[in-house]
C-alpha cells in the first residue's frame, strides 16, 4: 500500500492538527503506553531504538529495537492515525531481545519503544524521525 | 486472500550448537491500512497480516503483533539460538483468515 | 546551471544546493556483485554531463542499503514470482517461456541492457514489455499482459535481473536513429503548466534539492524499480507519467510512441551504467 500525495498531506494536516490539540493527541499515545505498561511508569535506559533521523519516504522507515533481558518490546508512533506499530514477544529461543522491521510514519513525529523486562519493570526510548513530504512524488 | 502472497525466509544452512543466528523474513502483502479511500471516497477496509510467529522444533523464538503501521511487504529481522539440528517454522496470519507458512532446516554441529 | 530559466517562483519549487555530497561508497550487492554507479559519459553524452550517475548515488544511506542485499530488497519477491511465471505454461499452446528459452539466466542475459531495440523486422522499436507480449500472443497464443500488471512487472524484473551488473548498451544508430532523435527532442521539449522539460530537472539541476527531494539524473538502468512510495514495482513508463504529472502536463500513455522514443533516448543517456534491476528508490 502507498499513500497518494493528497492522502499524505491530509495525514500531515492531521498530525499538525494533533500538535495544536495536545490533549487529544497525547491521550491516544498515553492510552497506548498505558495499555502496554498497565499504568506503570517506564524508566530511561536499557533499551535502544535505531531509526533514521530523516526518512526519504514515510511509507517505509527502517527501525530496530533492542532491550537485553526484555520479555516484550512494543513500538509506538505518537502522531500516526493510530499509535500502535508492532509488539515483539520473545520466546525462550530468541537469540537476542532485538528485532528490526519497516514502518509507516504519517509525518515527522516521535517514535517510541517500550520494553517489558523479565522482572516486570518497563524501560522506554524515543526518537524523532523527520519525514520528507514534497518534492517529486511521481 | 491477498493476491500473490509469497513468503521469503533467510536462515543459515548450518551453525554450531548454542550459536546465535540472524533470521530475515519478507512476505509480499499490501498491508491495507484501513486509512485509505478509493476513488469513490469509500474507505478501503483494513486487510493486513496481523501476527507472525517463528518457532524452532516447536519452541517459540519470537512472536510479532503487526498493526496497520507496518509497511507493505512486511520485513522482519531477529535472532535465534539453535541448541540442536532441527526446523524453523514461520507462520503469518492474515486478517482474512489466511495463513501463510514456510519452514527451513538447519544443521547444528 | 540554468536556474533562471526555471519558473521557480511561479510554481513554488525552490531549488537549493543539496546539503550532502553524493555517497562515494560503491554499490556492492550481496558482497559480490559490483555495480558501476558512476561512469564516464558515452560519446553522444560528452559535454552534457561530466559523469553519468545512477539514481542510487542520490539516495539516503537507509534507502541505498536496501539494494545492497537481495534479501533486504523487496523487489526480489517479484523477481521470484517472475521466475515461477517463466516456468508456467499459458495460452492455447500451453507452453511456458522456459519451453523455448530454457534457463533464464542464460537466454535472457544481457537482454535488459540492450532494451529498447528495433524488432526483428526493423519496423518498430520494441520495449522489453512488447517483446514479452509478442511472445505471448504470437508463440504461446496467450493474452497480452497489461503494461503495469503484476505479471508483467514480475517478468520484466526477473528478466532484467539476468543483466544485473552488465552495462547499458542500446543501439541508437541505423533504423533506431529516428526513434532516438524523437526521444531527444521530447527530452528537451518544455511541456505542461510549469513549462518544464526533462532536462530542466535531470540535466540542469541534478544533485540540487527540489523542495525535500534530491534530484537525480533520471537514469533508468534499474527498472522495473521498487519505489518505497509505491510499495511495489513500477515500469519506466509509469515513472515518466509521474514526472509529467508533477510538471502539470498531460502524460503520454504507457507504450505510446512518445514514451518508447523517450525510453530509448534516456537509456542511451545512461550508457555504460550497470543494469541494477530491480533497484530500490524512494
Amino acid at each position: 500500500m502507498s499513500f497518494s500525495r493528497r492522502e499524505t498531506i491530509l495525514m500531515a494536516l492531521g498530525a499538525a492538527a494533533a500538535t495544536t490539540l495536545p490533549m487529544q493527541a497525547r491521550a491516544a499515545i498515553e492510552d497506548a503506553i498505558a495499555a502496554f505498561t498497565d499504568g506503570a511508569e517506564p524508566t530511561e535506559g536499557g533499551i535502544t531504538l535505531t531509526a533514521p533521523e530523516i526518512a526519504e519516504n514515510g511509507n517505509t522507515v527502517p527501525i530496530e529495537v533492542s532491550a537485553p533481558g526484555a520479555a516484550a518490546i512494543t513500538i509506538l508512533a505518537a502522531d500516526n492515525p493510530t499509535p500502535d506499530v508492532a509488539t515483539f514477544n520473545f520466546g525462550p529461543l530468541a537469540g537476542a531481545q532485538a528485532a528490526s522491521t519497516r514502518m509507516r510514519l504519517a509525518g515527522t513525529q516521535d517514535v517510541i519503544a517500550i520494553a517489558r523486562m523479565n522482572d516486570g519493570s518497563f524501560v522506554q526510548a524515543s526518537q524523532e524521525v523527520k519525514v520528507t513530504i514534497g518534492g517529486c512524488g511521481g | 486472500m491477498a493476491d500473490n502472497v509469497t513468503p521469503r525466509v533467510r536462515v543459515p544452512r548450518d551453525a554450531a550448537a548454542g550459536d546465535t543466528i540472524t533470521i530475515k523474513t519478507l512476505i509480499s502483502h499490501p498491508m491495507e491500512s484501513g486509512q485509505r479511500k478509493d476513488s469513490d471516497g469509500n474507505t478501503i477496509p483494513q486487510s493486513i497480516i496481523n501476527r507472525f510467529t517463528c518457532e524452532f522444533n516447536g519452541e517459540s523464538v519470537v512472536e510479532m503483533i503487526l498493526e496497520p503501521a507496518i509497511s507493505t511487504n512486511p520485513f522482519i529481522e531477529f535472532q535465534a539460538t539453535v541448541p540442536e539440528s532441527g526446523t524453523f517454522a514461520f507462520t503469518w496470519y492474515d486478517d482474512d483468515g489466511s495463513i501463510y507458512e514456510e519452514s527451513k532446516d538447519i544443521a547444528v554441529s | 546551471m540554468r536556474l533562471s530559466t526555471l519558473k521557480t517562483a511561479a510554481c513554488g519549487l525552490a531549488l537549493v544546493a543539496a546539503p550532502l555530497a553524493a555517497s562515494a561508497e560503491d554499490l556492492l550487492i550481496n558482497g559480490q556483485v559490483e555495480i558501476n554507479t558512476e561512469v564516464q559519459p558515452a560519446d553522444h553524452m560528452k559535454g552534457i554531463v561530466p559523469v553519468v550517475r545512477s539514481g542510487w548515488t542520490f539516495r539516503s544511506p537507509e534507502t541505498q542499503v536496501l539494494q545492497m542485499d537481495d534479501f533486504d530488497n523487496p523487489g526480489m519477491i517479484f523477481v521470484d514470482q517472475g521466475m515461477s511465471l517463466w516456468q508456467t505454461g499459458d495460452g492455447e499452446t500451453g507452453e511456458s517461456c522456459a519451453d523455448c528459452h530454457g534457463d533464464m539466466a542464460e537466454s535472457m542475459e544481457g537482454v535488459r541492457a540492450s532494451m529498447p531495440k528495433m524488432n526483428p523486422e526493423g519496423t518498430d522499436l520494441w520495449t522489453l514489455e512488447e517483446n514479452i507480449n509478442n511472445c505471448r500472443t504470437e508463440r504461446m497464443e496467450a493474452d497480452e499482459w497489461a503494461w503495469e500488471s503484476s505479471e508483467m512487472l514480475a517478468m520484466t524484473a526477473a528478466i532484467g535481473k539476468q543483466s544485473r551488473g552488465m552495462p547499458v548498451d542500446v543501439e541508437i544508430d541505423g533504423p533506431a536513429r529516428e526513434w532516438w532523435e524523437r526521444g531527444e527532442e521530447l527530452y528537451y521539449q518544455r511541456v505542461g503548466q510549469l513549462d518544464m522539460a526533462c532536462a530542466n530537472c535531470h540535466e540542469d539541476n541534478y544533485d540540487n534539492m527540489i523542495r525535500a527531494d534530491h534530484l537525480s539524473q533520471g537514469q533508468i538502468n534499474g527498472f522495473p524499480v521498487y519505489r518505497l512510495k509505491w510499495g511495489g514495482l513500477g515500469s519506466i513508463h509509469r515513472r515518466f507519467k509521474g514526472c509529467m504529472k508533477n510538471i502539470r502536463a498531460e502524460p503520454y500513455n504507457r507504450g505510446s510512441d512518445e514514451f518508447k522514443a523517450l525510453e530509448l533516448y534516456v537509456a542511451s543517456r545512461g550508457a555504460g551504467l550497470d543494469v541494477e534491476t530491480p533497484s530500490v528508490r524512494n
